[in-house]
Order: C-alpha cells, then sequence, then structure tokens
C-alpha cells in the first residue's frame, strides 16, 4: 500500500495565555492522498485556521504548543528546524491567504515578490527567478502578465491580487497546498473564478490541496472529501458527495440547512441555535450538545470518538445510528 | 466552463514607476518641499565649495576693518568684531553647523532604529528591556540632557557629537519600534515566514521596505532640532572652539555687537533659522508625498 502524502495523527495545539492553557485543535487526525482536495468547513473558531497554520509550521513557537504526528512525504514536519523548516514552508506547503490585500507586502512589485520565493527555494538566478514568475501569472491567467510584473499590489482589482496571491504560493512547486478561506475576501462573481482557477491548476500541477472554508457550496464545489470542524475538532469526515447528501452529525445537519443553497425564496433559513463553545471552558462530553436538538446526558460523559460509517466516513457522535 | 473561457475585463495596466521614483514626483509637485530643497541645496553647496566662491580665511580678520555694516566694500555681508569677512565665515560654518546637524541623526537613525526594530520584532523581554531604558533617558529635557552630557564629557566637537547622538537615539528607537510593531502583525509578514522567510529576511526585506517612509520623515524632521541643538551646544561653549567657524558659536562671540551692528549678529541666527525650518517643512513634504493612498 502506497503512503500518503500527508498523515497527521493526534494533532493538538494549544496557546499558552496568561489565563491558562487554550486548546485550539483538539486531537485531529488527517490523511491526504497525492493530488486529493480535502475540504474543512466549520463556522469562524472552530479551529479551521489554527489546523493549517500548525500544518505549515508557522504558529509563534513561544506562545504555541503543538504535539503528535504530522508526516508530509514520510518526513516528521513537527521536528524540523532552522533551514529544513526554511524549505519546508513554502518549498513542500505553501499557502493562499484569505486577504490578499493584505497578505501581499505593499512596498514590492508583484514580480519582485514572486522572483524572491522563487530564489528562496531554487538555486536560480535573478533574471530566471523573474522568468519563472511571469511563467506564474501566466499561469494563473493574469492579463497582460508581463506588465502586470511591474505593478504594485495596491494597483490590482482583488480578485487580480489573489490570483498573484495563489501563483506566489505554487512559484516553488508544493507538494501541498493550503487554501485558507482564498474567495472569502473576494466579490462574488470573482469568488468563482476563483475556485475554477484553483479547481484547474490543481488538476494540472496534481498537488494535494487542503481547502478551507465555511462556505459549504465552494466546499462542494472543489472538494473530493470534506471533514466537518467543530471546536477544535473534526466531528465528520467521507466523501464531498456521502456528506453533503448525507449528513450524519447533527452538526453537519444544522450547518448544510442554515444555507442559502437549495432553500426556498422566502422560507426562513435555519440557523443552529446557541453559538460555538468558549474553548477556554469547554463543554464536557460533545462540545456540540448543548447546541444540539438531540442531546441526552450520554453526550456529556465523554468526547464521542470517530467511529467508522461504512467506507471512508467517519462520524463522532453516539446518536448516529439513530440518525440513519 | 473553464478558466480560460471567462474573459477578464482587458484594460491595460499603467506601467507602474517605483515607490522613490513616485514620492520623488510628488514632492517636485509641493511648492514649499521645492523651495525648502533649493534653500537646503544652495546652503549646502555653497558651505562644500566655499572656498571656491570666496577668497577670504574665514580664521583670519584685518583690525581695523571690524564690523562693517553689510554691502560695505569688499565685504558683502559686512565683517565681525574681529575684522574677518562674515559671508566667509558663514559658508565654512555651515560645515561645521550641518556636519554636527546632519551626522548625530545619521548615527541616531542607524543606532536607534536598529534597537527599535529589534524591540518591536522580538517583542517580550527584549522590547521591555529595551524600551524602558529608552524612557529613562526620555525623562529628561533633551536639550538639558544635551548639555549635561556635552558637560560632563568635556567639550569639544566630538563630545558634542556623542552628546546630540544620545539624546536623539531615544526618540528614533520608539519611532521604529511603534512602526515595526505594527508592520510585524501585518498579514505579509506571515505570508513571508509562510512561504519559508526566516527573521532576519522578514526584517530586512518586509518590515524595513514598510517602516522605512515614516522613520524616513522623522529623522528629517529632527535634522531641524538638531541643528538647533548643535548651535546651542556651540553657543554656551560647548561645541565648536574658536576661531572655528560654526553658526552658534558666531551667535556668542557676535553678542557684543547686538547694539552696535545688529544685523551682523543676527546673520548665523538667520542661517540656522533658514536651515532648520527648511529641514521642517521637508519633512512634512516628505510625510505627505509618501502617503501612498
Amino acid at each position: 500500500m502506497n503512503t500518503p502524502l500527508l498523515s497527521v495523527k493526534d494533532l493538538t495545539v494549544q496557546f499558552r495565555t496568561a489565563k491558562g492553557p487554550i486548546t485550539a485543535v483538539d486531537g485531529i487526525d488527517l490523511t491526504l492522498e497525492r493530488g486529493e482536495v480535502l475540504g474543512i468547513i466549520g463556522e469562524s473558531g472552530s479551529g479551521k485556521s489554527v489546523t493549517m497554520r500548525a500544518l505549515l509550521r508557522i504558529l509563534p513557537e513561544a506562545k504555541t504548543t503543538i504535539s503528535g504526528n504530522l508526516l508530509l512525504d514520510g518526513k516528521d514536519a513537527l521536528s524540523l528546524k532552522g533551514r529544513d523548516l526554511a524549505s519546508y514552508r513554502g518549498g513542500d506547503v505553501s499557502m493562499v491567504f484569505q486577504e490578499p490585500a493584505t497578505a501581499l507586502d505593499p512596498v514590492y512589485t508583484i514580480g519582485t515578490q514572486i522572483a524572491e520565493t522563487v530564489r528562496r527555494h531554487r538555486k536560480v538566478s535573478r533574471k530566471d527567478a523573474q522568468a519563472r514568475a511571469l511563467e506564474m501569472l501566466e499561469l494563473v491567467r493574469i492579463p497582460s502578465p508581463a506588465s502586470r510584473l511591474g505593478n504594485y499590489p495596491h494597483e490590482m482589482s482583488g480578485g487580480m491580487r489573489q490570483r498573484a496571491m495563489i501563483a506566489l504560493a505554487l512559484a516553488a512547486g508544493p507538494k501541498l497546498l493550503l487554501a485558507d478561506e482564498p474567495t472569502t475576501a473576494l466579490d462574488a462573481t470573482v469568488q468563482i473564478q476563483v475556485i475554477l482557477l484553483l479547481r484547474e491548476l490543481q488538476k494540472e500541477m496534481g498537488m494535494a490541496t487542503i481547502f478551507v472554508t465555511h462556505d459549504v457550496g465552494v466546499a462542494a464545489e472543489i472538494s473530493d472529501r470534506i471533514a466537518v470542524m467543530y471546536a477544535g475538532r473534526i466531528v465528520e469526515t467521507g466523501t464531498a458527495a456521502d456528506v453533503l447528501k448525507n449528513p450524519k452529525h447533527p452538526y453537519t445537519q444544522g450547518l448544510l440547512s442554515s444555507t442559502v443553497q437549495g432553500a426556498k425564496p422566502g422560507a426562513p433559513i435555519k440557523a443552529i441555535p446557541g453559538m460555538p463553545p468558549d474553548l477556554a471552558q469547554m463543554p464536557p462530553g460533545c462540545a456540540f450538545a448543548p447546541r444540539c436538538p438531540l442531546a441526552t446526558s450520554t453526550c456529556q460523559a465523554a468526547v464521542p470518538d470517530l467511529r467508522t460509517q461504512g467506507a471512508a466516513r467517519r462520524v463522532a457522535c453516539v446518536k448516529v445510528e439513530e440518525i440513519a | 466552463m473553464t478558466v480560460s473561457e471567462i474573459t477578464l475585463p482587458t484594460t491595460q495596466p499603467t506601467r507602474s514607476q517605483g515607490y522613490w521614483s513616485n514620492v520623488w514626483h510628488k514632492l517636485l509637485r509641493d511648492r514649499v518641499s521645492v523651495a525648502c530643497m533649493i534653500v537646503l541645496a544652495l546652503i549646502i553647496l555653497s558651505a562644500i565649495f566655499a572656498p571656491l566662491l570666496t577668497s577670504y580665511d574665514p580664521a583670519v580678520g584685518s583690525v581695523v576693518q571690524r564690523l562693517k555694516p553689510p554691502f560695505t566694500e569688499g565685504y558683502i555681508l559686512g565683517t565681525d568684531e574681529l575684522g574677518r569677512d562674515m559671508l566667509t565665515r558663514l559658508l565654512y560654518g555651515g560645515r561645521m553647523s550641518l556636519i554636527m546637524g546632519i551626522l548625530p541623526v545619521l548615527l541616531a537613525l542607524v543606532i536607534g532604529g536598529t534597537l527599535g526594530t529589534v524591540a518591536g520584532f522580538v517583542g517580550g523581554w527584549t522590547n521591555t528591556i529595551i524600551m524602558r531604558a529608552t524612557d529613562v533617558v526620555f525623562a529628561f529635557p533633551s536639550i538639558l540632557l544635551a548639555v549635561a552630557i556635552a558637560g560632563a564629557l568635556g567639550s569639544g566637537l566630538l563630545n558634542a557629537l556623542i552628546a546630540l547622538t544620545v539624546v536623539l537615539i531615544p526618540p528614533m528607537v520608539r519611532v521604529t519600534e511603534s512602526a515595526t510593531t505594527q508592520v510585524r502583525s501585518l498579514d505579509f509578514v506571515e505570508a513571508a515566514r509562510a512561504s519559508g522567510a526566516g527573521g532576519l529576511t522578514i526584517i530586512r526585506v518586509h518590515i524595513l521596505g514598510n517602516i522605512l517612509a515614516p522613520v524616513v520623515v522623522y529623522a528629517t524632521s529632527l535634522l531641524s532640532v538638531a541643528i538647533i541643538m548643535s548651535a546651542g551646544l556651540s553657543f554656551i561653549g560647548l561645541g565648536a572652539k574658536p576661531p572655528t567657524p560654526e553658526w552658534g558659536l558666531m551667535l556668542n562671540t557676535l553678542r557684543s555687537a547686538i547694539y552696535s551692528q545688529p544685523l551682523i549678529a543676527a546673520l548665523p541666527g538667520v542661517f540656522i533659522f533658514a536651515v532648520s525650518l527648511s529641514f521642517n517643512l521637508l519633512s512634512d513634504g516628505l510625510r505627505s508625498a509618501m502617503d501612498m493612498s
């Protein structure tokens, strides 16, 4: 059996704060095959972005504790240091940020920034790096790429900037691309273009992708598999079609019924009652129990395990048999 | 539907000029800044090329020609209390006064800028130590501190230079620290780290690139303060020594002539005022020219 590209076991991220440690990601398991697209969905504060930053090892080390196992292509990413860590970030794994307007440095041109990243990971001349930058801008379908190389970020539109950001992330040819809500800051029409672009690039270049979003429609559009996160834990995973058509966890069901997609015009949108729990004061047992319509006392007894439900499907709910 | 089928608006992007050439063009459109640059250029160039502009020796006077009013035959700006040509002394004096104004600011920019960047970027204890040490120096009025340090080290140009540098470092640290702290928390710093940049690269490329504008503006405004303070130190005898021509010192030695030749006595002050004001207004012009948005 071939080994998966990414294998995450029991990944836990704790932030050390003045009020004691806060567990932002609580023992999550993930595997990702080469060329596979995983969508992570969940509300704000469910630990999606923290998971991404932990995978890329860019959380500030002084304030965070990361434990568990993180293997990328057989390499133990959590033990990397110094030069190896620098080549891991951006070289093996890279990230597309949510807000391209602030994630690009305003005082350098797009071409300079891409070339700088290329030169950080490949021993090439300045001229070759510029050529690579041009190639990347062509790849992300930026019109008149040669003159765009000399543009500053503020001279470009939002969609254009996000394309440039994608070009920057892919410049060093990463094996794994992390996209942290890359369309959230964009206009609706531009969102679709960027998603289609990402999907095409992913097929062309074959890198595995983890796509974080709170937009179920976006996740459905791009993902092979989906993981649903709630309060730092994965509550349900499976193929995109399975999870979205036949959600088993009450949280996933709530999330899906609270979108406008497919809803009848004029019909009220069902929102999940209550708020996500405060990570500093997690409820005992299932974190979703206080908001769950099906919760009973057994839910508060222990944190439910992710249990296998058919092929490639796992759900963390004690009542999953009743639901199905 | 594939992406390539979607037609994007194909407005031809305008070729962008570099940031600094953009700033330069904006600066040239501001009349006050242009006037200041002309004044400063005239004074600086004439100080540099003083030997070509005048045939007098700044240290040698003629006793019979003491305190001649301006526009006297042979002495365009008159003579001082020892019969030396005022224009010559003012031009030569500009050398010392400008060096004593600019050099401490440059030194403070390098030392204070480094400390401030490190404090802002590293944060934590390093920040606390550097910033609290800065606060201690800040507790004294700057001119008083300069006088105290120069006085303790003994008079002389080098000691005045050290005193001015020490006084100018704390404000420089504060400005760079606050600029760095702001830039450090921006997304592109995290994005740079995500693309594999190390701490030093991030400081050199992304932090310095982004704090340069406000720090340069601030340093320019400090120039006007430094010119006045260095003249002040020389005036009270802690800087240049006679017969070295220096504007502050000239103000002091011409004090006795203030009733007989007030115009002559005021001339060094006019130069100090012109240079200081020009630097100040130029820093205002730079500030608005560097405002990108």
